[in-house]
């Protein structure tokens, strides 16, 4: 066997150079402040030599990992084929290996309340929230192939039913569930329809629009809405009339959470495997030939739209309820955009991939405040590099092979 | 199935298990709670006050803290989001605060006061000025360093009626909770007084890049006053607007705007705006320290709601000591008996939880400076 | 009548602030397909880079219009490099990947950079100085148009014509105009197609560097969000008049800035967004490729 591959000096010339660069790139922003009023300037020579250290350090890290991978690739062309799968990172498991593994996750979520605190809790419930938005948003962007930065728009819905019915009529969180879905899905139609024609990035704008035109409808439409000063007191999940403390309240939240969130799973999972599921998949692929093959693409992106809607309507009930409090200010364009990442990061179409994705990036943040005033340069740096390192999301796609009984 | 799903949910529950190991061990400190933005963009309105109560924190931990012990500041972001701020505070009340400066924003403190009153959290705001947070003796563990829209309002509508002799007036807000509440509150005392005609109410969009069609509209509707609610960035691009378009007609605004950076940022353009703001600030000596030692920490004058969270600090740690315990029965009960030398001079709280002694004056641009009128 | 020509000339120093702007995220989607979100930070960058710039050169007591010009050629220059950095980092690793993985790694790199300015400048506000010079032959017109107004109106249609020469009859034009169709073939022919996609970027980005300078001039003040806000309406520009189209982008700008000055003006402020993205639905009904673009029959 060979010896691993080393750097050469070009590769430190490569390093040195990079780290001129970036100090070159930072020198104003991060160089120099100053207090324009007063005209005075402040020079942070320190930075300088920091950004130049470090960043020739990660070129010089990345150089290494590059010519590791090559060297192995390298190493596996030369080997007889049978022997590349033990030295792929991760072994393939095995079905037995794979019901042992659930168990202890479900443990996991099922002891959870018993042993983190309130807070904990609480966090989790919001990340599982995210596990049904995100889980929803697939059916659009994973499954249909329909791209659509306006997905905040059919939770902002789900959460206004709730607020509305609830300040209005009094109405419970579990008559407001379902009509939250209904509402959901009937405004993803009205969103479907206007869009039928429109490809790609057009149609992402058009969504984008879309979940603006909602947000500032709500923003300024006083009567109805009562504005950016919001809806408060709405009433928390109820279970039988039970008077619950408020720590109580939060771990039984979280159970109905969870449950709703296995009930995503389980229709979203059916759903991909039902008649319209492959239609989607279909029409994500190339809708001139699906609609060759006779499927009716009108009806199926409509479908897509108002189911992927539906979930987010009932993901908004649910929020309402938890906040107990909203408002416009928590349904912006970013919202749509951490969703979409979500979809994106899990592996477009893959179930798993996104109740990953949904846990790891909504609980990354909280873990980041370690790091407290660099969280959210932390968070978008992640967002790059997991891209770079995974492109095709955490999980990759495999096709799912049909066999035809004997 | 892909094998690279067991790494996945290995890291995930890896992630999740480090969080939560990582909690902080038990320790004799005090710890108060600080809530707020402190990052996006209302991080502006958010740091200031952070930095407040660090500053007077520091001060007390290097005087041997309070009755001997330490105060310990838990920092929580709620980026003034209803639901991170549900967040920021089960966090905050798992992790034992006795007390919580904040939150920020109006939207966020009413979405966490019921976890903080489920807790018997003691919270004291610098900066939630909705009329409605305390309204109905819901909260009777809610303060603030700040007075209300309401009463605000109506100091602006009486200036301009009273003083300004406005006949016709014209109304803008930012869209935000504060703006748009304040411009209410304003817009109803108007129609109340039937001394004069609201001729505009409308909202302008943050961060637009251009003001010039809504200043148009301001000229065409011939208002002898323009009342702003909303702070300092988009009070500052619309005055600069008007008067490049000669309307020279008097702006009267909030405490939102009520500050250097609104001064540093219309320029000569700030002359002459008037705008309402906590009484007798700048020869208080309180005031001043942290000022200065605000400055020298920075480099720059510290930002909105500075003073407020100054005051807010001062008061809870003076409460904190008297009431000799952390109960916040005890503590509410010193906050409402005992006054406490702020920014603002003495101030004491109402049954409310509103501060008596902070009220509101009458500023104006005067030389690069607000200038108290009356 | 004079209220209507007042309101025509804040819709039209709306759509060229947005058209500057908007020019970049064109140029970008017309060469690789992307909609580079962190094209808004650009601006951003620029701003700040100018503002620092100035404010340096100010202390030496340059005369004005050699503090713009060495502001705007500091902007350019870094918000370019900015640019290029950002393209080799977080894009052309994902050359060749799903389409929606650049999309994410564009909105990272927007938060990376948003955040990035704040840390190492200020969250709050800061003022801008104006530098752009007062003319005098504006002053009887001050209650319509103001100097600023009209640099922007001008270097907006300056810009864009220059990029359409640019594109049609040199070159690097020739070249950017293979890679916009075939990336492939392109490489096939002899062009190097990494080097006209930096170019792009730089080009993009330096263009909107210097639509920094310009609009913070205008509105006198600057902070680290700027981008992401003029960011997201520059794209509803670009979109409506027909992405990856110049004129497209110029166009639709100044449609958006007209359809919200005159829905100021005529109805209400507190719905002019609603109206410019309303506007924005009902286009792309009628025309699913925008204004100008065009409309490719998918061939099977």
């Amino acid at each position: 066997m060979k010896s691993p591959p080393m750097l050469t000096n070009k590769d430190v010339r490569h390093a040195v150079l990079t780290g001129f660069w970036f100090m070159f790139l930072t020198f104003p922003l991060l160089v120099i402040k100053v207090n324009p009023t007063e005209q005075t300037v402040t020079w942070r020579w320190a930075n300088m030599l920091w950004v130049g250290g470090v960043s020739a350090v990660i070129a010089l890290a990345c150089r290494l990992v590059a010519t590791r991978r090559a060297g192995r690739a390298e190493l596996l062309r030369q080997m007889p084929a049978q022997t590349t799968h033990e030295l792929h990172p991760f072994a393939l498991p095995s079905r037995d290996r794979l019901i042992p593994l659930f168990g202890v996750i479900a443990l996991f979520f099922i002891v959870f309340p018993f042993v983190f605190s309130a807070y904990q809790v609480n966090i989790m419930t919001t990340a599982l929230m995210y596990v049904i938005l995100g889980l929803g948003l697939n059916i659009v962007v994973g499954f249909a192939g329909l791209l659509n930065l306006g997905y905040v728009a059919f939770y902002a819905v789900g959460a206004y039913t709730y607020g509305l019915l609830h300040f209005h009529f009094g109405l419970g969180f579990w008559a407001a569930l379902p009509i939250g879905g209904l509402l959901g899905a009937l405004f993803g139609v009205m969103l479907g329809f206007p869009v039928l024609r429109l490809r790609g990035d057009y149609l992402a704008i058009v969504t984008l629009g879309f979940g603006e035109i909602i947000r500032l409808i709500l923003e300024n439409w006083r009567e109805f809405s009562q504005g950016p000063s919001g809806i408060a007191n709405i009433a928390r999940p109820g279970l039988f009339g039970i008077d619950m403390s408020l720590e109580h309240s939060l771990v039984y939240q979280y159970y109905l959470t969870i449950a709703i969130a296995l009930l995503t799973i389980f229709v979203v999972n059916r759903l991909r495997d039902s008649r319209i599921g492959r239609a989607w998949f279909a029409l994500r692929e190339d809708d001139i030939a699906c609609q060759a093959m006779g499927i009716d693409t009108t009806a199926a992106k409509l479908t897509a739209f108002a189911l992927g809607a539906a979930w987010a309507g009932m993901a908004g009930v649910l929020f309402a309820a938890k906040t107990t409090f909203i408002n416009p200010a928590s349904f912006t364009f970013m919202e749509s955009a951490i969703i979409l990442c979500i979809v994106v990061l899990g592996g477009m179409g893959s179930i798993i991939g996104v109740v990953a994705a949904a846990l790891i990036l909504m609980l990354l943040p909280e873990y980041l405040r370690a790091v407290a005033e660099y969280r959210m340069l932390a968070f978008g740096a992640i967002l790059v590099v997991m891209m770079i390192v995974r492109p095709r999301g955490l999980t990759s796609q495999t096709r799912r092979i049909y066999h035809l009984p004997h | 199935m892909s094998h690279a799903h067991f790494f996945l949910i290995g890291l995930a529950t890896l992630i999740l298990s480090v969080g939560a190991t990582g909690t902080a061990p038990a320790s004799e400190t005090i710890k108060i709670g600080v809530a707020g933005a402190h990052s996006g963009d209302l991080a502006p309105y958010g740091l200031p006050s952070l930095k407040a109560v660090q500053l007077v924190v520091k001060e007390i931990n290097d005087q041997g803290g309070i009755h001997g012990l330490p105060v310990e500041l838990l920092v929580e972001d709620d980026g003034c989001k209803p639901e991170l701020a549900t967040n920021s505070a089960t966090k905050l009340v798992s992790s034992g605060v006795r007390a919580v400066i904040g939150h920020i924003c109006s939207g966020a403190t009413k979405a966490a006061l019921p976890i903080y009153h489920a807790a018997k959290v003691l919270v004291i705001s610098p900066s939630a000025t909705a009329p409605s947070l305390n309204q109905d003796g819901e909260y009777p563990f809610f303060f603030r360093t700040i007075a209300t829209d309401d009463i605000q309002a109506k100091t602006q509508v009486d200036f301009a009626l009273q003083t300004l002799k406005a006949g016709k007036i014209a109304v803008l807000h930012d869209k935000g909770d504060y703006g748009k509440g304040l411009a209410e509150h304003a817009q109803s005392l108007i129609e109340q007084s039937g001394k004069a005609q609201m001729v505009l109410f409308e909202g302008i969009t943050p961060g637009a890049v251009d003001y010039s069609a809504v200043v148009q509209k301001i000229k065409r509707s011939e208002a002898e006053a323009l009342l702003f609610g909303g702070y300092h960035p988009e009070a500052s691009k619309l005055v600069s607007q008007m008067r490049q378009k000669r309307i020279t007609i008097p702006l009267v605004s909030d405490d939102g705007i009520k500050n250097d950076t609104f001064i540093k940022l219309a320029g000569k353009d700030a002359e002459g705006v008037y705008a309402t703001g906590p009484a007798d600030v700048a020869s208080n000596p309180a005031t001043k320290l942290y000022r200065e030692k605000y400055k020298q920490i920075e480099g720059t004058d510290p930002g909105a709601f500075f003073n407020n969270a100054v005051a807010a600090a001062l008061a809870l740690t003076n409460a904190l000591a008297k009431a000799m315990s952390a109960d916040a029965e005890a503590v509410a009960h010193v906050l409402r008996t005992e006054k406490v030398a702020t920014p603002f001079g003495p101030i004491t709280f109402d049954a409310k939880g509103d501060p008596v002694g902070i009220g509101f004056s009458l500023y104006q641009v005067n030389n690069g400076q607000f200038v108290q009128i009356r | 009548m004079e209220y209507f020509f007042e309101l025509l000339f804040s819709g039209l120093t709306r759509g060229s602030i947005y058209a500057l702007i908007a020019l970049g995220y064109t140029m970008v989607y017309g060469i690789i397909g992307l909609i580079n979100f962190a094209h808004g930070e650009m601006f951003m960058i620029g701003a700040f880079t100018a503002l620092i710039a100035s404010s340096v050169l100010s202390i030496y007591h340059l005369p004005l219009p050699a503090i713009l010009v060495l502001a705007g050629l500091a902007a350019a220059v870094w918000a370019g490099a900015y640019g290029f950095t950002v393209e080799r980092l977080a894009y052309r690793p994902l050359r060749g990947a799903p389409r929606l993985a650049p999309l994410i790694s564009a909105i990272g790199m927007s938060i990376f950079l948003q955040n990035y300015v704040l840390l190492a400048q200020t969250a709050d506000f800061v003022p801008f100085p104006s530098l752009i010079p007062e003319f005098a032959f504006l002053e009887p017109y001050s209650a319509i148009i103001n100097s600023s107004s009209l640099t922007i109106l001008a270097v907006s249609t300056l810009v864009m014509t220059a990029l359409t020469l640019l594109i049609l009859y040199t070159r690097t034009g020739k070249a950017m105009r293979a890679t916009a169709q075939d990336q492939k073939m392109a490489l096939l022919v002899g062009i190097n197609v990494d080097r006209i996609i930096s170019f792009t970027f730089v080009t993009g980005s330096a263009l909107a560097a210097i639509g920094g300078l310009l609009i913070a001039s205008h509105i006198g003040q600057i902070n680290f969000a700027i981008g992401f806000i003029a960011g997201i309406k520059a794209f509803t520009a670009a979109v409506l008049g027909g992405i990856g189209s110049i004129p497209g982008a110029v166009l639709g700008s100044f449609i958006l800035g007209l359809t919200e000055a005159f829905a100021t003006g005529y109805i209400s402020s507190d719905y002019e967004d609603l109206f410019a993205f309303a506007l924005l639905v009902l286009i792309l009904i009628f025309r699913p490729a925008g204004l100008l673009g065009k409309a490719t029959a998918e061939k099977v």
